[in-house]
C-alpha cells in the first residue's frame, strides 16, 4: 500500500517506494550525464503530429505553480508553463525558454529579459508582472505556498516571512523590480551564481490575473503560457486531459494533439494497465515490477540517473560522534556495491562523492578511500578514534519496506566490522522522523536522501551541509567556499570552489554518502520520442509522439 | 413503531460524539507533526509552518481542537483537506463512487449468498452441498487483495472480460469485478449462514407439521422455513452493508476507484484529521441507519419481535 506516504505533497523527497527499485539490469540507459531515451532508434517511433496518448500518475496535491514542489504536479505543470529557462536534457545547462536572456554584471543583480510575444491560453500577454506577481505570492509567508523557500535567496524574503508570531513587514519582495514589460530585474541577498538554475524550476513560471481573482478556480482550471492547456477541468483522483495550445509561440511546440494523465492510486494498478495497454506511459515503475518490466517491455523500457542520493546523517552535538576518524571509520565499513547489489538489484549506483555522476562538476571517486569498504583498515580507524560506547540508534522512516532491509544489512556489518554489539532500530513514519531531526533530538545515525532542485553542486552542498544542518556540523572554511563559488562569475571558478568545499565535507564527513539512485520508466508502443530527463523536466511531454 | 425510530437515532447522537471525539484524538495524539512529514527531508519556513499550523488548529490543544472542530460541523463547515479541498465537496465527489460500489457487492451477497445457502442446504450433503461448502471456505480464507490482483489479472488483463480498474466505463460495467471481489467475503458467509440456518429450521417442529398439512414443498420452504432462516442472515448484511463502505479501501485501491475508502486511507497516512473524522462520522451514521432497518425488518419477518 503506498502513495499517500508517498505522495505526502512533496513526492519528490518522500516517494521512495515508487522510484526505489529492483531492477534485472544494470542501466540500459546512456551513462553519465545523458539523459536515457530519446536517443535510440527504438525509441523513434510514429513521427507525424496528432494523435492523443495518456500517462500514469499520482494525484498531485496543486496545480498553480507555486503552491506545489510535488513531482507528480510538476510532471503536468512543465506540460501547461513555460519557466524562464529550461535545462538541457543532455548535460543540464541552461536553456532559455519564456525569458531570451538571464544575465548579471555581479551575479547579485539579474536581468531577466521576456520574450516578447509570449502570451498565457486566455489570450493575457505574459509580462514581467506576470513573473513577479506569482513569485511574490509564493514568497509571502502567510500564503503557505509550498515552493515558498526557493525564493529565500531574494532581497526582501525575511520581511515577508517573519518569525513566529510576528507579522510580515511586506507583501513583496523588495529584490523585485519590474523594469518594462518584458525586462524584470531581479536584486539577491547576495551573489549566487547558480540563480539561472532555479528559473528552471516550476514555481518560477509567471502567473495571469486569474490566479489570483479566483485560485481555487485556478488550481482546478491552471491558465498557463506553455505548449499544452488545460481541456476541461482537473477531475480530482481521475484525470487531468491537455490539449495542444493553439497560441503557444515558445519553442516546445506540442507534437501530440493531447495528453490524459490518468491518476492512480496504486502504482502496480498503473503498471497492470499499462500491460494491458490501457496506459501509454509510466515514468515511475514500481521497483517489485521492474524484471517484469523489463522482459515485457524491452526496447520501450528505460532506466535513467537519478540525482536522489541515500546518505546516513549523523548526530554531532553527540560526543560519541564527535570524532571525524570515527565518523570515516563508520563509512568504511559498510560495504556499498554488496548492499546495492542485494537490495537494489545494482540498479542503484554506490556513491563514491557528494554530488551524483550526472551533475557538473562531479568527480569519480572524490570520497576517495573514505567511501570504499575496508573492514580491516575500519577496524583500525574505529580503535585509533576511541572506538564507541553505548547503544547505537538508527533511525529511518517505514515509507519504504527496503530501507529496513538495507538498515539491517548495515548495522550487521557495523556489528562484523568495528565490533558495535548493541544496535537498535527507531523506525517510525516520516511525520515523525521530520520533526525529531529538524530539532535535533536523534540519539543515532539517521537514513535520509537528498532529491535535487536543480542539477548543481550547489543544491547539494547548501541543501546538505547549511548552517541549519541537521547534523549540527557547522565550518566557517566550507561556508566561505560555498560562497566563494556562489560569487564567482566564471562557471570554471565556481566547480572548482564547490569541488574544494565538497573534500571538506567528505573529509569531516558529518554524513556519510551511501548510493545513487536510479528511476525507470516502461511505454507502449503506440507512442515514440519518449524523452525522460533526470533533471527538472521528467517526461517531455511536448515530444512525445503518436501512432494514429 | 415511531417513537422506537426516533429512540434510536436519539441513541445515535453520543454514539457519535463519542466516535468524532476518539478518531479525532487518535489522528491528533499521534506524535510528530503532519505539517512537516507533508514537506519530506525540506525544512519548512517557520513563516509557512506557522501559518499552516494555524490554518488546520494544530497548535491548540486537543480539546479545543477538537471543539473548534465540532463548532465547524454545526455551521455545516467539515473542515479542509491539506491540499485546500472542503471535506464535505470531498466526501460529496467520492460518495458515490464507494456507495454504488457497496450496493453492487452487497446484491450480490444478498442474492448469489442467499441462493447459494439455499441450494446447499435443500441438498444437504450431496455434492451441491459440498461444493458450496468447499468454495465457501477457500474464498473466507483468502485475503481479499489477493483475491482482489488474481481477479484483477486473470479476468481484467488476461481475458478482458472486464475492465482492469478505474470508475471511466461508469456503473455498472466498472464496478461489477470490484463488487465481486468486495462481496467475496460476506458472499460466503451469508452463504454458510443461509445453509446452517435453513438446514436447523428444516428439522423443526412446525415445518413438519407444515409437511404434515401437506402443503407444496415450495411454500414450505419459502414461507415457513426460509423466512425463519433469514432472522441472522438479515442481522448479518445489515451490518454488512456498513461494513462494505468501510471496507471498501482495499478494493477500491486495487481497482482504482476514486471512492471513499481510497480517501480514508490517503487521509490516515498524511494524518489528516479532519478529514478522516468526517469520513468516519458519515459512515458511523450509515452504521446507525443500517442497524435500525435491520431492527425495523425484524419485526416485519418475525412479527413476535415486538419493537417498542
Amino acid at each position: 500500500m503506498h502513495t499517500p506516504r508517498h505522495r505526502p505533497s512533496h513526492p519528490a523527497r518522500s516517494l521512495p517506494a515508487l522510484t526505489a527499485a529492483t531492477a534485472l539490469v544494470l542501466a540500459v540507459s546512456a551513462c553519465g550525464g545523458t539523459a536515457s531515451g530519446g536517443k535510440n532508434s527504438a525509441d523513434q517511433g510514429p513521427g507525424t503530429p496528432g494523435g492523443t496518448y495518456s500517462v500514469a500518475l499520482t494525484e498531485p496535491n496543486h496545480l498553480t505553480p507555486g503552491q506545489t514542489t510535488d513531482s507528480y504536479a510538476i510532471q503536468v505543470i512543465q506540460g501547461l508553463f513555460d519557466t524562464p529557462v529550461t535545462l538541457d536534457p543532455k548535460d543540464g545547462h541552461v536553456l532559455p525558454l519564456a525569458a531570451a536572456s538571464v544575465d548579471s554584471g555581479d551575479q547579485k543583480v539579474w536581468t531577466v529579459k521576456l520574450r516578447p510575444d509570449g502570451t498565457f491560453h486566455n489570450g493575457e500577454k505574459v509580462t514581467a508582472q506576470s513573473f513577479a506577481d506569482a513569485w511574490n505570492a509564493a514568497a509571502y509567508g502567510p500564503n503557505g505556498w509550498e515552493s515558498n523557500y526557493y525564493f529565500a535567496q531574494i532581497e526582501g524574503y525575511a520581511d515577508l516571512n517573519p518569525d513566529q508570531g510576528q507579522q510580515p513587514k511586506a507583501e513583496k519582495l523588495s529584490g523585485l523590480k519590474v523594469v518594462d514589460d518584458t525586462t524584470l530585474q531581479v536584486t539577491l541577498s547576495a551573489p549566487f551564481s547558480q540563480f539561472p538554475m532555479m528559473l528552471a524550476f516550476t514555481a518560477f513560471a509567471p502567473l495571469p490575473k486569474a490566479a489570483f481573482s479566483d485560485p481555487k478556480g485556478f488550481d482546478a482550471h491552471p491558465i498557463g503560457n506553455g505548449p499544452f492547456q488545460m481541456d476541461g477541468d482537473w477531475v480530482h483522483d481521475q484525470k487531468i486531459a491537455l490539449k495542444k495550445s493553439a497560441s503557444y509561440t515558445g519553442s516546445r511546440k506540442a507534437m501530440a494533439d493531447g495528453v490524459t494523465f490518468k491518476i492512480f492510486t496504486s502504482k502496480d494498478t498503473a503498471f497492470t494497465e499499462l500491460q494491458a495497454g490501457n496506459v501509454d506511459i509510466m515514468t515511475t515503475v514500481p521497483a517489485a515490477r521492474a524484471p517484469e518490466a523489463k522482459r515485457a517491455f524491452g526496447d520501450h523500457y528505460s532506466v535513467r540517473p537519478s540525482g536522489t542520493m541515500d546518505y546516513l546523517g549523523l548526530p554531532l552535538w553527540d560526543p560519541r560522534f564527535q570524532n571525524p576518524e570515527l565518523r570515516r571509520a563508520l563509512s568504511m565499513a559498510i560495504d556499498r556495491p554488496g548492499v546495492t547489489q542485494a537490495i537494489y538489484n545494482g540498479v542503484f549506483k554506490p556513491a563514491d562523492s557528494v554530488v551524483a555522476p550526472m551533475i557538473p562538476g562531479h568527480r569519480d571517486g572524490a570520497c576517495g578511500e573514505a567511501c570504499t569498504y575496508d573492514p580491516a583498515k575500519a577496524k583500525a580507524l574505529f580503535d585509533k578514534a576511541g572506538g564507541f560506547t553505548g547503544p547505537m540508534e538508527l533511525y529511518f522512516s517505514n515509507s519504504d519496506p527496503t530501507y529496513e532491509q538495507w538498515m539491517t544489512s548495515v548495522a550487521n556489518q557495523l556489528k562484523q566490522n568495528l565490533g558495535i554489539q548493541d544496535i537498535t532500530f527507531k523506525k517510525m513514519a516520516s511525520a515523525d522522523l521530520g520533526p525529531i531531526l529538524n530539532k535535533r533530538q536523534g540519539t543515532g545515525p539517521y537514513r535520509q536522501n537528498w532529491v535535487i532542485d536543480y542539477p548543481s553542486m550547489q543544491n547539494y552542498l547548501d541543501g546538505l551541509y547549511n548552517p541549519d544542518n541537521r547534523m549540527g556540523w557547522s565550518s566557517k572554511q566550507f561556508d566561505a567556499l560555498l560562497a566563494e563559488g556562489n560569487a564567482a562569475k566564471d562557471g570554471k571558478d565556481g566547480l572548482a570552489a564547490y569541488q574544494k568545499a565538497e573534500d571538506l565535507a567528505l573529509r569531516e564527513m558529518p554524513l556519510i554518502p551511501l548510493w545513487n539512485w536510479q528511476d525507470q520508466s516502461a511505454w507502449s508502443t503506440n507512442v515514440g520520442h519518449v524523452l525522460i530527463d533526470p533533471y527538472v523536466t521528467g517526461l517531455h511531454l511536448d515530444e512525445v509522439t503518436v501512432k494514429h | 413503531m415511531g417513537r422506537f425510530v426516533a429512540r434510536r437515532l436519539l441513541h445515535a447522537v453520543p454514539v457519535l460524539l463519542a466516535t468524532t471525539f476518539l478518531i479525532y484524538a487518535l489522528v491528533f495524539v499521534l506524535p510528530g507533526d503532519p505539517i512537516q512529514g507533508l514537506a519530506g527531508d525540506r525544512p519548512v519556513p517557520p513563516s509557512v509552518l506557522a501559518e499552516l499550523h494555524r490554518r488546520y488548529h494544530l497548535d491548540d490543544p486537543l480539546v479545543v481542537q477538537y471543539a473548534k472542530y465540532l463548532g465547524g460541523l454545526i455551521t455545516g463547515d467539515f473542515g479542509t483537506t491539506f491540499r485546500g479541498q472542503p471535506v464535505a465537496d470531498v466526501i460529496a465527489e467520492r460518495w458515490q463512487v464507494t456507495v454504488r460500489l457497496g450496493l453492487t457487492a452487497w446484491f450480490f451477497e444478498v442474492v448469489l449468498g442467499i441462493a447459494l445457502g439455499v441450494w446447499a442446504g435443500l441438498n444437504k450433503g450431496r455434492w451441491a452441498d459440498n461444493v458450496v461448502l468447499g468454495a465457501t471456505t477457500l474464498v473466507i480464507a483468502v485475503p481479499v487483495y489477493i483475491v482482489g490482483y488474481l481477479a484483477q489479472l486473470v479476468l481484467g488483463v488476461r481475458l478482458g472480460w472486464f475492465p482492469v480498474s478505474g470508475g471511466d466505463a461508469g456503473w455498472p460495467t466498472a464496478y461489477l469485478l470490484p463488487g465481486l471481489v468486495l462481496s467475496s467475503f460476506g458472499l460466503a458467509y451469508v452463504a454458510r449462514l443461509t445453509r446452517a440456518s435453513l438446514v436447523e429450521n428444516l428439522r423443526a417442529d412446525f415445518v413438519r407439521t407444515a409437511d404434515a398439512k401437506g402443503l407444496s414443498r415450495r411454500r414450505v420452504v419459502v414461507r415457513h422455513t426460509l423466512r425463519n432462516s433469514l432472522i441472522p442472515v438479515v442481522t448479518f448484511l445489515g451490518v454488512e452493508l456498513g461494513s462494505l463502505m468501510a471496507g471498501a479501501i482495499v478494493t477500491e485501491y486495487i481497482f482504482n476507484l476514486p471512492g471513499i475508502g481510497q480517501q480514508v486511507f490517503q487521509s490516515i497516512q498524511l494524518r489528516e484529521g479532519p478529514t478522516v473524522v468526517g469520513i468516519t462520522t458519515a459512515l458511523v451514521l450509515v452504521f446507525v441507519l443500517a442497524n435500525l432497518a435491520v431492527d425495523v425488518l425484524y419485526g416485519l419477518l418475525d412479527p413476535r419481535i415486538r419493537l417498542d
